[in-house]
Order: structure tokens, then sequence, then C-alpha cells
């Protein structure tokens, strides 16, 4: 991270002064013991204590909050609930940290239009909750959904199992207030399918909280699906359960869910929760349908014919919606599952286009032999979205930098073979330095003039996404070399 | 007008670098189906019909490559082949090339519940009114790394960069696809029973409704599927309407119409989008004025078409929180009135530093979008 700046540091008091004076009461915190849980997010690897934390609860607070913090060149690092995988949220002991924890409130949900209206701190989960009564869900779903907020996921883009059938945040968010660093507020988008003008709202979802702070969410619910039935096939090998994904979707078939777990993925989770995983295969798929009974029948019949014609060795049909759970009770603790038999563990999230799987798996191992790091994987078959979760032990002097090292490889070869470093848990501090394998200096200025449209002083979360912090006048710069005529074959204008 | 005819991003970085220099301005065209959108003007046209083909489709990956000149039908009729379909049912003339459709962020019926174009544009190339290729996205379905400016330049309408290469998701091609009909509904009555169909889970994936004729909903999927939902369907809306299935040979033509809007009566033609429950709402106001129109997306669009050259439809889509976009109409009212509904003046702002960053020149910014500060004021 940049060198704390001294002389924001000097004037530390003056600033949680006028952070009183804007947010009164418990809503400033400065004390070094209160400061404490808010020094890393879910990549806890990192940590830094903020300089000091705000927990405004109106959007005239917010704006307040950013206008005087740009005014006095202060930086700001706003956080929903802190579930970022990719330190998206980490402090910094400079700038202040802006939590939207008390934005809470679901504010309108309109069945008609099938839209909700809510404030940023609101969970994932709190919003289908709010909806289920009358048939209704949200449908993207992070595993850290009873958790993360709806402002995270904005920032984050956040996927989740089904969301080659239902899209990620993305495609489920139909308009945001947005208050940019000097304090002005914004709407963008509406409630509304494509507004006019340019898709703004389209490039501040997954921005992870560089370009402004959203203060209200509209999001688009769904009707529930009437059931969902899920199939668990083991395979020898994972490039047959490879082949059999490929084969599902070439027949026309979008699951909702199509999830892979590698052998020692099965072992850990088998060993944790008992979900009658077989123990004698090299792949295990789980493949959910959702919608009406009659289209589950039919595609459950079809997937389980697809399973035996690329060598399937077991296969089970849930029966019921308990057992349909007990499949997925397995995949969804895989985690912690991995947590029991390694003292640490640091979780991966390429994307790989899928054909490549097997080439992928087998260097994998071959790194894991380099580094003397165990690895298992779960994988978001549907959309090659790949969490390899290396095994480590952080008391081990040079472990954790060797996880790192090994992590840093695997993402490259995502890259390599024509995928991306991240699919879904963002670039944030964890994957900033990688970001040249996948693009060039021009793309990453590009992308970084966009950063200066919304905030020219580079104040809002600084040190994320970007490997190299240029200034925005030297991004604005045109080498143009009159009297050069470039282009001599065409006719001038 | 000149028009430059560049063979390749190599050509195109060229022009663009040159432009810019030189202060010029440039319209990037397809296949030109859309030319008669926004105000008359007089910048050079960059053809970008010479960059086309299939760069790499791989049916399985549900990835597809292609150059922004190539023909929309060309790349329909492909991954029909494969038994795919771009899912948000992009429509356009014969000329229309898919650099075009996407840049004018063109989506059909299914739209309600398959997203737009910005939902389906996974990456591209491109070069910047700067003159320079980048890259961004990336050509697999699931990715958050960097900002996701395919999503910004889809809908852009060529005043971001120029698109050298596209990289699309495709989807399965539902194997059936039926339609139900209600007849004789009033607007208010058709809004009601398509956010009845649309809010219930018989999985309906459009939903238009037309002045002159039915009703319409689409239920499409695997032949057992569709089967079961058609039978619950009439139950689910009994307090609507009566539903009868109709020949597809039949459905077709008045699904375009609802998508296109071209059967309408009247010269001017505005294209609402607003939250689909304001529809009925819309419609009574501009009734006086003697509007034809038609419904899409459950009500989120109405086509409005008229004989004058009157702006009440943009006035009333603004009160219903909605915006107008016109879409055919004479030189004279397009020279007066813009293409877009403005927008509020802080978003106006933000939008301008945006095409900045990528077009600091104002190269791209030609006075089609009168109304909207344009490059001039910038340079002056």
């Amino acid at each position: 991270m940049p060198e704390p700046d001294a002389k924001t540091l000097a004037q530390r008091d003056r600033i949680v002064a006028a952070m009183r004076a804007i947010v009164p009461g418990e809503g400033v915190i400065d004390d070094a013991d209160a400061l404490r849980p808010y020094e890393s997010d879910g990549l806890t690897a990192y940590r830094q204590p903020p300089m000091l934390v705000v927990l405004p609860e109106t959007v005239e607070q917010v704006s307040a909050v950013l206008r005087w913090c740009h005014a006095e060149n202060v930086k700001v690092v706003p956080r929903g609930s802190g579930t970022s995988l990719s330190g998206g949220a980490l402090p910094l002991a400079d700038a202040v940290l802006l939590g939207m924890g008390k934005f809470k409130r679901v504010l309108e949900i309109d069945y008609e239009d099938r839209v909700a209206v809510v404030q940023p701190g609101v969970t994932n989960l709190a919003i289908t909750q709010a909806v289920e009564g009358r048939g209704f869900y949200y449908a993207p779903d992070p595993s850290s959904q009873i958790a993360c907020s709806i402002g995270g996921n904005v920032a984050e883009n956040s996927g989740g199992v089904h969301c080659l059938k239902y899209g990620l945040t993305t495609n489920n968010v139909l308009g945001v207030e947005l208050v940019l660093m000097d304090g002005e507020v914004v709407r963008l988008g509406g409630r509304h399918l494509d507004p006019s003008g340019l898709d703004l709202l389209g490039v501040i979802v997954g921005s992870e909280g560089l370009l402004g702070v959203v203060t209200e969410v509209t999001v688009r619910i769904l009707p529930r699906p009437e059931t969902a039935r899920a199939l668990l096939v083991g395979f020898p090998d994972a490039e047959q359960a490879g082949a059999c994904v490929a084969q599902v979707i070439a027949e026309g078939i979008i699951p909702a869910g199509m999830e892979m777990m590698d052998r020692p993925a099965i072992h850990a989770a088998e060993a944790f929760v008992n979900a009658g995983y077989p123990l004698d295969v090299g792949a295990l798929l789980i493949v959910e349908v959702d919608g009406p009974a009659a289209e589950c029948d039919h595609l459950i019949e079809e997937l389980a014919r697809i399973a035996g014609e690329n060598g399937a060795v077991t296969s089970r049909v849930s029966q019921n919606e308990q057992e349909r759970m007990t499949f997925w009770a397995g995949r969804k603790a895989a985690f912690p599952a991995v947590g029991r038999i390694s003292p640490d563990y640091y979780c991966m999230d390429g994307t790989i286009p899928r054909r490549r799987l097997p080439e992928v798996l087998r260097r994998m191992e071959e790194l894991s032999a380099k580094y003397g790091l165990g690895v298992a994987n779960v994988f978001h078959a549907g959309d090659g979205n790949l969490h390899p979760l290396i095994l480590y032990d952080a008391n081990v002097p040079g472990e954790l930098d060797r996880a790192e090292e090994f992590g840093n490889d695997i993402l490259r070869l995502c890259v390599e073979v024509g995928g991306v470093l991240t699919g879904e848990h963002g670039v944030g501090i964890e994957k900033r330095d990688l970001m040249p394998e996948m693009f060039t200096e021009a793309d990453l200025k590009q992308q970084q003039r966009v950063k200066c449209a919304f905030d020219p002083g580079l104040l809002l979360n600084p040190g994320k996404v970007f490997p190299t912090l240029h200034r925005c006048a030297e991004l604005g710069r045109m080498h143009v070399h009159h009297g050069q005529v470039p282009f001599p074959e065409l006719p001038r204008f | 007008m000149k028009c430059l005819e560049p063979r390749d991003a190599q050509d195109l970085c060229a022009i663009v670098a040159d432009a810019g220099a030189t202060g010029q301005r440039l319209e990037l065209r397809g296949g030109g189906s859309k030319a008669s959108v926004g105000a008359p003007r007089e910048a050079a046209v960059v053809s970008l019909r010479a960059l086309s083909g299939v760069v790499d489709y791989d049916p399985a990956e549900l990835v597809l490559t292609v150059r922004p000149g190539t023909p929309l039908a060309e790349i329909e009729a492909l991954v029909a082949g494969e038994g795919q379909m771009l899912a948000f049912e992009p429509w356009g003339d014969p000329a229309a090339t898919i650099g075009g459709t996407v840049a004018a962020g063109v989506a059909g019926s299914r739209r309600v519940t398959a997203g737009g174009a910005r939902d389906h544009l996974l990456g591209f190339t491109a070069v910047s009114g700067r003159g320079e290729a980048f890259v961004a996205g990336a050509k697999v379905v699931k990715n958050v790394t960097g900002y996701d400016l395919p999503k910004l330049m889809a809908g852009s309408w060529g005043r971001l960069g120029a698109m050298t290469e596209l990289t699309l998701k495709v989807l399965p091609k539902p194997r059936v696809a039926v339609t139900l009909v209600a007849h004789g509904l009033s607007p208010r009555a058709a809004h009601a029973a398509m956010a009845c169909a649309l809010g219930s889970n018989a999985d309906v994936s459009a939903a238009a409704h037309l002045r002159r004729g039915p009703t319409l909903l689409r239920v499409a999927g695997f032949a057992p599927s569709v089967e079961a939902r058609c039978r619950v369907l009439p139950g689910l809306l009994r307090d609507h309407c009566a539903l009868e299935q109709m020949s597809e040979a039949e459905a077709a033509p008045l699904w375009a119409e609802a998508m296109t809007g071209a059967r309408l009566s009247g010269p001017i033609r505005w294209r609402v989008h607003l939250p689909p429950r304001h529809a009925p709402e819309l419609i009574e106001r501009l009734e006086p004025l003697g509007i034809d129109w038609a419904m899409d997306w459950g009500g989120g669009m109405v086509w409005v078409a008229l004989d004058g050259p009157r702006t009440e439809v943009r006035d009333e889509a603004a009160k219903l929180g909605g915006d107008a976009t016109l879409v055919l109409a004479g030189a004279a009212m397009r020279q007066h009135i813009p293409a877009f509904q403005p927008r509020a003046p802080g978003v106006a702002a933000l939008e301008q530093r945006v095409r900045r960053a990528f077009d600091p020149a104002g190269v791209f910014e030609t006075g089609r979008f009168m109304g909207e500060a344009h490059a001039d004021q910038l340079r002056a």
C-alpha cells in the first residue's frame, strides 16, 4: 500500500472533530481498541487498522463526509459488511473508513414491477427474506449471503452458484443512488430497463468502491421457481466430468447450478458433513435444475443420461428437498471442511475456458509439487470459475509467502489459457499486482481514466485494483504529432 | 460526406489519431441502418463493414467473438446452426451489423427476462478517441477483473471508441416456443395480465400488447415444460383474461410488431422505456394526441407513433419516471429535438467526463446527439 501521508496523520484530531460535527453520537470511532474489528475484511491475511471509522446514517451525512474529505484531501475507504475475499475493504492507515452498516432499511417492494428498493447495508439474504412471503427472491447468492451487504455486492459484482442461469449482481440491479467523492448525489439507472444515456450504472457495479459510495439500490426480484432437483454424479477423473459439463451445455441445458469438486475436496467435505459423497471417484458433479416440476423431471432424466454417456460411475437423483439439501451440504461446507484438514487455506478465484480444465488441473498438480503445498478444488463448472483452495500453515515460516506465490502462479495459468484473474471475488489488494498479466499498460490506463472521471483526486479507496497509481493529469495528456500524416493512402478530410 | 474504410484495427488507429490531431470529427458506422437517428450532421463517416467475420466460436463455452462489421443476420444464422441464440433478441434491417446493434443497445421482446445487449457483451477490443487500441472485459462468461467497460460500450452509440472485436455470450435456443394470447384487453387490463404472468413461476419469457391486436405471452423451453406451463397459465390468469394458444406463423408478425413498432401509423416514432406499471397511464395521457402505440417488455417499453413534431411524449415519460428516445422523425424535427431524453445535470456532466476519458478531443462528437454538451464547447 502507499506510504501513509504524514500530513494527514498529523491532523487526525481535527479530522475526528470534523466527522463528529457531521455524524453525531457514536457514529465516529477513533479509539484504538474499537478500531481493531475493522482492521481487515474477509481476506484476513492483510490487516491495517483505519485512521478512524465513520458510520453515517443518512445520505446527507455521507455526502457531507465525502465533501469534507474531498476539500481536505483526505482518503476514504468504503465498507459494507467487510466480507470481501480480495481485500476490497482493507483500511488505510491515513484514511477514513466509511462503514455503511447503518443503512439497513428495505425502502420499498413493488411486486407488480418486480423490484425492491433497499439501502446498501441490507444483507443479500435479507432481500430474499423480505419478499419470499409473496413467492419472490433475489437471485444472486454469494456464499456469504447471510452476512454480505447488497452495497458490497454492487461494489464487487458478486456472483454465486446460480449465476450461470440467473446472472451476477450487474444483471439484477436496475438503479443506484450514488454519492461521488466531491459529495454530489446522483441517481444512475432507474426502476426500468435500459434508460437513456451511457450505462454508468454498468460501470459502477463491480468498481470495487473506487468510483462512488452507493446509498440506495434498486434490484430486480424474481418469482421463486416451483421446484428444484439435483443430481449427484461421480466420475473417475475431472476430464470426464468436464466432458459431461460440455455436453450438458451443448444439449441446450443451462442448469441452475453445476458444481464440481476434485478428490481432495470430496474427501474433506465428506469427512466434515457426511453428505454421502462417493470416496472412490476422481471428480464429483452436483447439477441442479429448477423451474416447473415437469421441466425438472424431464431435465434430470436427460442429465442422468448425459452423465452415463460420459462415464459416470455413480449417479443419484435427489428424491426430496431434504436429500437435495444434503447433496449441497458438502459443497457448501467445502471451505470450512478444508479448514479442518489444514491449519490455513488460501482461496483463489480464476475463471478459465472450461475446455482447458484437464490441462489446468494437471499443471496445478505440478505447481502443488513444486511449492510443496496441497490444493483442493471446488469449481463453478458451468461458467468455468475455479476456486482452488491452497493448504498451508501460517505458523510455519515462509508458508504464507509460498501459498501466495502458488496462488499467483495459478492465476497466471488461468490468464495464459484464455481466462481471467477473478470470476467473482474482485481484484482488490490481493490481485492488484497481477493486473498486468491480463491487461496492457494502455488497457489499464483507459480504466484509470474512467476512475479520473469520477474521482480526479484519487481519494476513494486508493491502492486497490490498479498496480500503479497515475495522476489524472498525466493520464489525460494527449500525445499528438502535428504535421504528420499517419494515413497517407486515405482521402484527406 | 467523406467515407473512410479501414481494413483493420491498425488502419482505424491511424484514422482516429489523425482526426484527433487535425480536429476532425468521425461518425462510426456499421450497416448504416440507424443513421437517421439523431440530428443531421456532416462528420466524416468511418465504415466498419470491412472489419468483418467470426474470430472464435466455441458453442460449449457459450462464447462468440466477432468483428463489428459482421451482419447481424449472419451471426444469428451461425449460432442457430448450433442450436444457440443471442438471448437479448437483437433485431434490425438486413444491413444491420453486430457492432451497430450492440453500440445502439438494441434488444427485443426477450429483454425483459433475458437481459439486454449490455448483459451479453462480455468483452471487446476497441480504438479509443486517442487512437489507441485497448481491451476490456474478457472471453469467458464470468469475469469481474477491472471495470466493466463492456457495459459502458454497449449502448454508447459510437461515442467512446470504435470496437474492433466483440465477445458475446450466447445461450441455447429454446427447443419449443408457444404464444398464448388474450383478446380485447384495455391497456390497464393488459398490463395487469402481463405483470401477473411475468410475476408467476410459469416462466413466461416475453409479454407484449398491441393496440389493435391481442396481448401476447411467450412460453419457451423444453417441450414437456412448455406443455405443463401452458396448462397452468390460464388458471393463474383467470382473474385477468382468457388465454388461447396461437400458431407461431400467426404470432411471429405480432411479436415483430410489438418489438420493432414497425406497423404503427404516424411518421414520428418514439420509444419510451419506463417502469411497466406506468405504461397504461402514459398511453392514456397521450391518447388525446391521436397516437398509435404498442407495448413490449410487459409494459416496460412502449412505442408511440404520431403525426406532428410534438414533445409531449418526452414530458409525460419523464413525469412517469421513464425516458423517451426519438427514433424516427424528419430532419427538421431532429435538428431541434435531441434523440435522447436529457439527463439530470449532474449525470449529464458525469457522462461527459466519462466520454472525455475515452475521447479527450471529441473526435466522436459529431453533433448527432445535440442537446448534450459536445466537443465544440470543450475545445473552445
